[in-house]
């Protein structure tokens, strides 16, 4: 299951979701928001969601990790909205038989989530100025656009 | 134009839908539009010039109705386009 959502992540409700009586092994990543940005202060966040079609696209990749590697299920969720500093921003939830695949598949689907999935992030400075995270950009990490 | 000819076709009407960067910058999430271009690529450039938006197209995705689509997609009647610039979820 992947879902986006504009409340506060329920860690422990998302964890039962990956149960499964065949797994002994279960990966779990948190991405919280942190207070520094490529040595910059920051004060908070804000996503922005194309929600449609990022759960159609957070969908499709969770099918891709069930079938790319031997885990028994998967699960993510991604916050929108305006965030502060330790908030949980992602959760992604796997389990399987093995530890190996677990960890394969969770680091896949966080990496995937990042380039593939229409979720925007914006920083907001202790300057006060903010911009848009841009990953792809050369030099330039933060696009803004007068 | 900034390169060759734009396939012309008649005028339609199409609705855009912004996020992020382009929706700061058109200060609006929705807006319905009229144009000439043929493909998804011509309709970026030629509201490129329009809006001054800044990204070039390379660096950017499109949807249509909710689901990505190439560049050279023709575009019809009643589309909903989405571009999509680079994204940072996570």
């Amino acid at each position: 299951m992947f879902a986006v959502v504009r409340e506060a992540i329920d860690v422990t409700r998302w964890n039962r979701l990956v149960e499964d009586d065949s797994a002994g092994a279960f990966v779990f990543f948190e991405g919280r928001v942190r207070d520094n940005a490529e040595g910059r202060k920051v004060q908070s966040l804000a996503y922005e969601v194309y929600d449609v079609l990022a759960e159609k696209e957070g969908a499709r990749l969770l099918h891709e990790a069930l079938a790319r590697f031997p885990i028994a299920r998967a699960a993510c969720v991604h916050r929108a909205g305006h965030l502060s500093i330790g908030d949980t921003a992602v959760w992604v939830g796997v389990s399987g038989a093995h530890r190996t695949g677990a960890f394969e598949a969770c680091r896949f689907i966080i990496d995937e989530l990042k380039q593939r999935v229409p979720i925007w992030k914006k920083e907001f400075y202790a300057e006060g100025d903010s911009g848009w995270v841009d990953h792809s950009a050369v030099g330039a990490r933060a696009v803004r656009q007068p | 134009m900034p390169k060759g000819r734009p396939s012309v076709s008649e005028p339609k009407s199409v609705s855009l839908d912004y996020f992020a960067i382009f929706r700061e910058v058109r200060k609006k999430d929705r807006e319905t539009i009229s144009t000439s271009a043929g493909t998804l690529g011509e309709l970026y450039e030629e509201l490129r010039e329009r809006y001054h938006f800044l990204l070039p197209q390379a660096s950017l995705r499109v949807a249509v109705n909710d689901e990505f689509a190439s560049w050279d997609s023709l575009l019809s009647e009643g589309d909903r386009v989405t571009f999509i610039p680079p994204v940072a979820g996570g």
